[in-house]
């Protein structure tokens, strides 16, 4: 099937050669980060993680997400995301690359990283969430590709498969409970110190990774003519809007247990997120309320079903609530982690321009990977006619 | 079986007994020739009891910082990326869970000493994926700059900021030569903090601060109870940083 790849449009190639033309330029800057250190990042000595590690975590979530589509298709038979399945499973593949470079792209010495290995160590969170990532990722590829081969060939999949369907289900779970795991059981960071972490992962991931799939298939409507099938959109629009409300509501439970125990620690970091600290309003609040109201404005789109079936609406509704999870998840959650830091002061943190380079350059190669995983299976889908209703 | 092969198999198993026997002697060589100092000075649990009472002011720390910046040579980093053993800070920021509002002028204006707490569960071992940072069995929580990956784990694990990462090259902000040249710097991408110098009580010497603190900072065996740590906090009342976090830390401070 890999020979699909060699064949395309103009557009196609373009398309290609703009995202290696972008990851070369974001790789000449990593050149500079692996020359000076970790210097030319914003992070510091009190904010010691920052952008690389908040995307890694974010986008282990939009990989866990494809369960959204896997677990009504297999244990609940729901035969109408069939079609959708495969780009769910490919986008789960170039998620977790992204992923593993984060991760790379953080380490201060990246030549070293096989020593993870070299030395397991089952007390480190790390370690896990290592087997894990690197067990879906095998999962994926493994499942997307059997299951898309037989559908080239005209027959059912293999039965074999099935059982690791089942177990990429469970996998997917284990995924982002191991990722919360990393800042859940850290002591003394009190915005992370919660046992809700990994449910208020799960739920922020499912509703915010089948959102970015569904404006990606929106957008591949367009460019290709691909048709998901409305039933199947519908039904995986309410499956966000569900998510969605649950990821509200934990963090509404976050909010209770801190204001009303009043408990200075747990208190703090929100009242820095939303309010600033001694009067100065750092940039993070802004994003903070502009989240608050994308998500609910999201939510006022998504849970009328009247508005929630306007296809013109959905893209807007579903963009928002990307965005506003993207924030809670990808800036407020590190930023919230280290503020106040281990003094009870404020350093301010904010990424630099090689930082957010580095960092599109991993957004560029996941897109890469994600359009040529996507080219083979449009490809397939309209051989075998499943291209359509 | 022709004979080439079986002239190649015997060769290969007969290069292969010699090279590890090779290795073994070695390997033996290498055990043999390091033995432990009989002068180093041994302990089941160090820990450290800083008598804040002796000293009046930020100045009278300073000996003590720089004698452990030198030893060790700990870059002048500037900025927020800077690279910290021992330091001060105000007292409610190194108690962070003492909230009283009323404090004697000494603690609302003093500085107080902060430095690696050497856990008796130090979470930044629990953490490290690498086995980077490890707990030795005299209570010691020690780094290797060596195996870390800069994963800086440990440091959102630690509760107390003890550790630094060498965010930029340690060696283009230390003078030349270095201050103390038996001591190794560090690379660029690692995690460093204070190791209650365990290299210098391995050659039977106390930790630098120790040595110039003129007494205000003890050292000794928390297990043996004639110890001077022992004797200093059953006659006094001390404190320990974070103490609700179960971490155990193994600095005390009398206040």
């Amino acid at each position: 099937m890999v020979e699909r790849l060699l064949t395309g449009s103009k557009r196609y190639y373009m398309w290609l050669a703009f995202l290696c033309v972008v990851i070369l330029g974001c790789l000449c800057v990593y050149w500079q980060q692996l020359q000076q250190g970790l210097g030319i990042t914003g992070m510091n000595r009190d904010v010691s993680w920052g952008l690389y590690i908040s995307q890694f975590t974010y986008f282990v979530g939009v990989a866990a997400s494809a369960v959204m589509l896997v677990l009504p298709a297999y244990f609940h038979h729901y035969k109408k995301f069939k079609r959708m399945i495969i780009f769910g499973e490919f986008m789960a593949i170039s998620a977790v690359i992204m992923c593993a470079l984060f991760i790379v792209v953080d380490l201060g010495q990246p030549q070293r990283m096989a020593n993870v290995l070299l030395h397991p160590t089952p007390n480190s969170v790390m370690f896990y969430d290592m087997i894990v990532l690197i067990g879906y990722l095998c999962l994926n590829a493994l499942i997307g590709w059997v299951t898309l081969e037989a559908e080239r060939l005209g027959v059912e999949p293999p039965k074999w498969i099935k059982f690791f369907v089942y177990l990429s289900v469970i996998w997917a779970f284990s995924i982002h409970t191991v990722t919360a795991f990393l800042y859940a059981g850290v002591p003394g960071r009190h915005y992370w110190l919660t046992a809700i972490m990994a449910a208020r992962f799960l739920s922020s991931a499912f509703c915010s990774g089948p959102a970015i799939l569904l404006l990606l298939v929106f957008l591949l409507k367009r460019l290709t003519g691909f048709n998901p099938g409305e039933d199947a959109v519908k039904t995986l629009t309410k499956i966000i809007t569900y998510a969605m409300c649950i990821n509200v509501f934990f963090y509404c439970l976050e909010l209770f247990t801190a204001f009303y125990s009043n408990i200075p620690g747990h208190m703090e970091p929100l009242v820095f997120l939303f309010s600033g600290h001694d009067g100065h309003v750092a940039w993070v609040t802004y994003w903070m309320w502009a989240a608050v109201i994308m998500a609910f404005a999201s939510l006022a789109m998504l849970i009328p079903p009247s508005l929630r079936d306007n296809m013109k609406l959905l893209p807007y509704a579903l963009g928002m609530l990307v965005l506003a999870s993207w924030i809670d998840k990808g800036l407020g959650l590190l930023i919230g982690g280290f503020t106040p830091n281990m003094y009870e002061a404020v350093t301010p943190y904010a990424p630099t321009c090689a930082e957010v380079v580095v960092a599109l350059g991993v957004y560029a190669i996941g897109a890469l990977v994600l359009s040529l995983l996507w080219k083979i299976a449009l490809d397939v889908k309209k051989e075998s006619g499943h291209f359509g209703d | 079986m022709n004979n080439s092969r079986r002239h190649f198999l015997k060769v290969a198993g007969i290069s292969a007994c010699a090279l590890s026997a090779g290795l073994a002697g070695v390997a033996q060589a290498q055990a043999g020739s390091y033995e432990p100092n009989a002068q180093g000075l041994k302990a089941k649990r160090w820990a450290m009891v800083i008598d804040t009472r002796k000293f009046t002011s930020a100045e009278d720390y300073k000996p003590l910082i720089e004698a452990c910046h030198k030893a060790h040579n700990v870059p002048d980093v500037p900025g927020n990326q800077n690279i910290k053993w021992m330091w001060l800070d105000k007292y409610d920021r190194v108690f962070t869970d003492d909230m009283n509002a009323q404090l004697p002028e000494k603690f609302k204006k003093g500085m107080f000493p902060l430095l690696c707490n050497h856990c008796t569960n130090p979470p930044c071992v629990r953490v490290c994926p690498t086995q980077a940072t490890y707990k030795m069995a005299d209570g010691i929580v020690a780094m290797d700059y060596h195996r870390c990956i800069g994963c800086r784990f440990c440091m959102a694990g630690c509760p107390y900021g003890a550790r630094s990462f060498n965010f930029v090259d340690p060696r283009k902000h230390l003078a030349d030569p270095v201050p103390n040249p038996a001591y190794p710097t560090r690379m660029i991408g690692v995690v460093e903090k204070c190791t209650f110098c365990a290299e210098r009580l391995a050659k039977g010497q106390l930790p630098a601060c120790v040595e110039a603190s003129n007494g205000a900072v003890l050292f000794g065996d928390l297990e043996d109870p004639n110890s001077v740590v022992r004797k200093a906090l059953a006659e006094n009342f001390s404190i320990r940083r974070k103490p609700s976090l179960g971490t155990q830390p193994g600095v005390y401070y009398l206040i």
